[in-house]
């Protein structure tokens, strides 16, 4: 079955033709991230403009590079939660009006399930089965024991990994997203302030990074204030060694409990250099699989995907009425 | 009217964010201000305990807003992104909602502040160590005082 995919939680508006879950015949990305880097971050109100700019084109290129045509798509899968409202509303309008239009069921999918089955884009999901989904919103351990069954074993209780990147990019003044940036610092940087591993021996499987974040700040400020000499490199290595610990040990210590067949990583952050390396490293018994780089950043052929399994699990289509819901729980 | 206080660690946090919460309403706006790492985010997170949340209160700078239902619905806004821009009117019906709002950076967002307001600014003196300024404005004059009285100050 051609699924179609469709991805705009926060400012990427991307379309994507899946088979049968795993074969991506097109992959469509419009990013709007050169727009945003000005202000630092994704701006709401600029981002639903930019999906509506961009949404018709990219639905027609999506189809186009299939070498399909409409009629021929089985199911319409559209990210309906967790992400910014008013971008979120366009894509599930959009594909519901393709839904209508051409008579596809339509099915609405969660934005984290997308960011995990971006690994089955390459290889099927074996379960159970352990997911670390670590993003610019989420930081969390999820349980699978089948298709679209998801445990959540634990969750940031304050700052999103990718978050508290992005911040440390801000206090150390490098180039919005800091994410990448610290990413590729660390590289030639020394783990020279050795910062706290925040709840790496706490027994559940929860994670914080805000006293982390407020430990590096305070020492910046303070060598700022002596006049010390800051080497980005090495507080952008410090920190990534403390947050790639804790996510790694706490990862391994869940695998093992579950005793899980495999362990993916899923979210933007699993682009990070530092972490796959890492998690090779400390988890040596079990697979781990990383979704290859171009399916780590939003994209709608993950959601086609997970719209797939989902819909071949619960045979049910949503209604018209599905909307955008900014905080939707993954279970 | 207008006061300093003086918070040594998480628990006078604790006490102080329970002490505003006693003034939680339909309608409330508290702006929070203060740098990255003073503790907005913590402050939220004692507000919503003493609501009656029992979600897990965790930060709102990737989404700008997250809605948590609790006796009255809580909502936390980080409006950092918009500084440049100065609004974003899709709050607006937070802000002046059914709820408490509680504005992370609320200077940035002025255009969209009510007339009554009461705003904390944070500053880190040391480790844990904040200093508070917790201002009222309009009908929310009395409350600093309360507030500062309950807190023990």
């Amino acid at each position: 079955m051609y699924v179609l995919g469709v991805e705009s939680s926060c400012d990427e508006t991307s379309v994507a033709v899946v088979k049968d879950g795993r074969e991506v015949l097109s992959n469509v990305v419009l990013s709007q991230i050169d727009i945003h880097k000005e202000y630092g971050g994704v701006v709401p109100e600029i981002a639903s403009r930019e999906h509506v700019k961009g949404v018709s084109m990219v639905f027609d290129q999506a189809i186009k590079q299939a070498g399909l045509r409409y009629e021929d798509i089985g199911l319409v899968a559209v990210t309906n939660g967790p992400g910014l409202i008013g971008s979120l509303l366009i894509g599930v309008n959009a594909a519901k009006v393709v839904a209508m239009n051409y008579g596809i069921p339509l099915i609405g999918v969660h934005h984290i399930a997308g960011h995990i089955y971006a690994n089955n884009l390459e290889r099927p999901i074996e379960f159970p089965c352990l997911a670390l989904v670590v993003s610019g919103g989420h930081t969390e351990l999820d349980l699978m024991n089948g298709h679209f069954d998801f445990v959540k074993l634990g969750e940031t209780q304050d700052d999103a990994v990718g978050e508290a990147y992005d911040k440390i990019g801000r206090v150390l003044d490098l180039p919005y997203p800091g994410g990448p940036v610290v990413d590729k610092l660390s590289a030639i940087g020394k783990d020279s302030y050795h910062f706290p591993r925040p709840m790496i021996d706490s027994p559940d499987y929860n994670f914080s990074f805000s006293g982390l974040k407020s430990h590096v700040i305070n020492l910046h400020h303070n060598m700022t204030q002596r006049n010390e000499p800051i080497i980005k490199e090495d507080f952008c290595r410090s920190f990534q060694e403390a947050v790639t610990d804790v996510l790694c040990q706490k990862t391994k210590r869940a695998a093992h409990e579950y005793a899980v067949k495999q362990v993916i990583v899923a979210g933007g952050v699993a682009a990070n250099r530092g972490l796959r390396a890492k998690m090779a490293l400390t988890i040596t018994d079990i697979p781990v699989y990383f979704p290859a780089m171009k399916y780590c950043t939003d994209n709608a052929a993950m959601i086609a995907a997970a719209g797939y399994f989902k819909f071949a699990k619960t045979g049910v289509a949503d209604d018209l009425f599905l909307n955008g819901d900014s905080r939707l729980a993954l279970n | 009217m207008e006061k300093n206080i003086f918070v040594a660690d998480l628990a006078a946090m604790k006490r102080f964010a329970f002490a505003v919460a006693r003034h939680a309403k339909p309608g409330f706006v508290i702006g929070l201000a203060g740098d990255l790492g003073s503790g907005k985010t913590t402050f939220t997170k004692y507000l919503a305990e003493a609501m009656g949340i029992q979600d897990v209160v965790n930060s709102p700078t990737f989404t700008i807003l997250k809605i948590y239902r609790g006796t009255i619905p809580l909502y936390h806004m980080d409006v950092y992104r918009l500084e440049t821009i100065g609004y974003d009117w899709s709050l607006e019906e937070y802000i002046d909602g059914d709820g408490v709002a509680v504005i992370e950076w609320y200077p940035y967002v002025g255009a969209m502040l009510p007339k009554n307001l009461l705003s904390i600014d944070i500053r880190a003196t040391g480790e844990t160590a904040r200093e508070i300024r917790i201002k009222g404005e309009g009908e929310y004059d009395k409350v600093v005082e309360d507030v500062v009285r309950r807190y023990g100050n």
